[in-house]
């Protein structure tokens, strides 16, 4: 397991901008980069996750213990492939037509789509997890594992230490992590499917992954 | 009518899609019977002193308006006060010399009361229909955006385009009387649009469709502090949502959960997530986005949620669904008459 203090995100949309506030919270130094120039984020990381860093994606990458993939799926050529060699990955991402345009231009039908990332990342190591939540619920809902009535993360992945790292960062967000199987068995958790979308405590997270 | 003065001037709006309403027989109405439908609808609410009717491109079945500036043009030569407004006009998609042109024209027709409202809107049919790839979506809002705000300066002007055309000079027609076509933009949750918003000094309409209004807060402060960046001077910041309101509670949610439902599912299907529960839907009704109950509720919840935002505007998307036609009245009647002047009284009591 890593001991993760670092955490970077590429994306600073409502999804990165959303896990960079939480991130802070847990007290993790964190790291966000947009497309471009951190010029264009540093505001708005600055107003709505204070504390965390606006980098270039590169450098996000290359200073943050793992990096969480939270911008469009049909951008993913732009990750930077080589900074994140030997790095854990965290895939947020999904493909989602009103952005991305068809799924089929973009990734295979045989595989999920973090498969596909892992594929396109041959030397990180991509765990799935913390896509299926919409922005506005991760936000309202995130709470100390002491309090009652806390929502579940899925996470798929193939090494277990993996696991652990990323079960233990979703903790520390303020949600109870559910691990669901190997990196392909997140295809349970694309849209389209039953578990997608789902703001859901464990036991109902995993009632709806298997059905 | 006596307004109750305070020194900010709460705005109160109605925004329709051009939902297909159903009849006293509940039979789905055509598109063209809830167009107009929305037409008398806009003139009820003008009656009652509502300030704004806002109304969505769409270009889906479920939707009846997909040329706002075409109904809101009927709707001018019928009302006195209302503003007439977009909500919004989808112009990556669009061309902004005719954006001006429709909304310049609708501003002679109604004597000043055009609003648009540009965004990048939820939906992307728009971008087949008119040739455009969706895979520009960021570019295309973002060079017709500056090419709008030029436009708006009313004085001829020089361009050079990549997803739109080269201008040479160009003077475009009617110019306005007031100078400068009222706009605004529509955000969802991007942090970089409201930045942009504040960048063109254009004032901001927040769309919060779900999940606690408080976490817009920050967003109205980034906004106020980007507009300060730029040096202009922060415009009052707008909310939408959605809502219902009949006489009692029981009664507005009884009828507004399977409506809603039907919505919300039709747009779940095409994009994957699941149909919505009731737990769910009562959720959004208690602390979330949406605005269901009697007038007293509802009215509450708007007020707090203003407040809580530190919005001056706030518009209330009604009709969601197939909704019956005589429900849809009543409940622009119970807004018009009873929500908004309690709603003005609870941020005066403070
Ligand atoms: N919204 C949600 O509720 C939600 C929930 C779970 C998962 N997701 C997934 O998260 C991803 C982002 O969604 P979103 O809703 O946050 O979108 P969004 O608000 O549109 O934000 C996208 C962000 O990605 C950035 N970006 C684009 N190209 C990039 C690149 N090459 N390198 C780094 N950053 C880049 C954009 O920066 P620029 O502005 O500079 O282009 C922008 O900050 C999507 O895959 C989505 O499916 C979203």
């Amino acid at each position: 397991m890593v001991a993760v203090k670092t955490i970077g995100i590429l994306g600073a949309g409502k999804l990165g901008i959303t896990l960079a506030q939480l991130a802070r919270k847990a007290g993790y130094k964190v790291y966000v980069a947009g497309s471009g120039d951190p010029e264009k984020i540093a505001l708005s990381v600055q107003v709505l996750a204070p504390g965390a860093h606006a980098v270039r994606s590169k450098d996000a990458a290359r200073i943050s213990d793992i990096v969480v993939l939270a911008m469009p799926l049909g951008k993913y050529r732009k990750i930077p492939v080589d900074t994140l060699e030997g790095k854990l990955v965290v895939d947020a991402m999904n493909h989602w037509w009103e952005v991305d345009g068809p799924r089929d231009d973009l990734l295979s039908s045989d595989m999920s789509s973090s498969e596909a990332m892992q594929e396109f990342l041959p030397n990180s190591r991509v765990v799935k997890a913390l896509n299926h939540m919409g922005y506005h619920d991760l936000h309202d809902e995130a709470r100390p594992a002491t309090m009652p009535g806390r929502k579940a993360i899925a996470v798929a992945g193939d090494v277990q230490a993996d696991i652990d790292t990323v079960s233990q960062i979703i903790n520390a967000l303020g949600f109870d992590p559910l691990y669901i199987g190997v990196l392909s068995t997140g295809r349970a958790l694309e849209p389209g499917h039953p578990a997608f979308g789902a703001d859901e405590n464990k036991t109902a997270l995993l009632q709806l992954v298997s059905r | 009518m006596k307004k109750t003065t305070t020194s900010t001037p709460y705005l109160f709006g109605l925004d329709s899609f051009g939902d297909l309403a159903t009849d006293s027989h509940s039979k789905l109405m055509s598109h063209a019977a809830s167009i107009r439908l929305v037409i008398d609808e806009a003139v009820l609410a003008d009656k009652l002193g509502v300030d704004i009717i806002a109304l969505g491109e769409h270009h889906r079945e479920e939707f009846a308006i997909s040329s706002p500036e075409m109904v809101l043009s009927a709707i001018a030569s019928k009302t006195k006060n209302i503003k007439l407004a977009s909500g919004v006009t989808v112009l990556s998609s669009d061309d902004p010399v005719r954006v001006y042109e429709r909304f310049a024209t609708l501003d002679a027709v109604s004597g000043g009361r055009a609003q648009v409202i540009l965004g990048r809107g939820s939906f992307t049919e728009s971008f087949p229909l008119f040739g455009y790839d969706l895979r520009d979506y960021e570019e295309l809002f973002e060079e017709k955006v500056e090419l709008f705000s030029k436009l708006l300066t009313e004085k001829p002007i020089t361009w050079e385009g990549t997803h739109t055309q080269s201008l040479d000079k160009a003077d475009i027609f009617p110019k306005t009387e007031s100078g400068r076509l009222a706009t605004y933009v529509g955000v969802g949750g991007s942090p970089n649009s409201v930045v942009r918003a504040a960048a063109y000094d254009f004032p901001l309409v927040l769309a919060i469709i779900g999940g606690s209004p408080d976490r817009f807060a920050p967003y109205v402060d980034l906004y106020k502090r980007a507009a300060e960046q730029f040096d202009h001077t922060p415009h009052p910041v707008g909310m939408h949502s959605p809502g219902f309101i009949a006489d009692t509670d029981e009664q507005a949610i009884e009828l507004a959960f399977p409506l809603f439902k039907e919505a919300m599912d039709k747009v779940g299907e095409s994009r994957g997530w699941q149909p919505m529960t009731k737990q769910h839907f009562m959720n959004e009704v208690k602390g979330g986005s949406m605005y269901v109950g009697s007038p007293e509720t509802v009215a509450k919840k708007i007020a707090k949620s203003m407040k809580a935002v530190g919005a001056e505007r706030f518009d209330l998307v009604y009709g969601f669904g197939p909704m019956k036609a005589s429900d849809r009245y009543r409940m622009i009647e119970l807004y018009g008459k009873e929500v908004i002047p309690r709603v003005r009284e609870l941020l005066a009591g403070e």
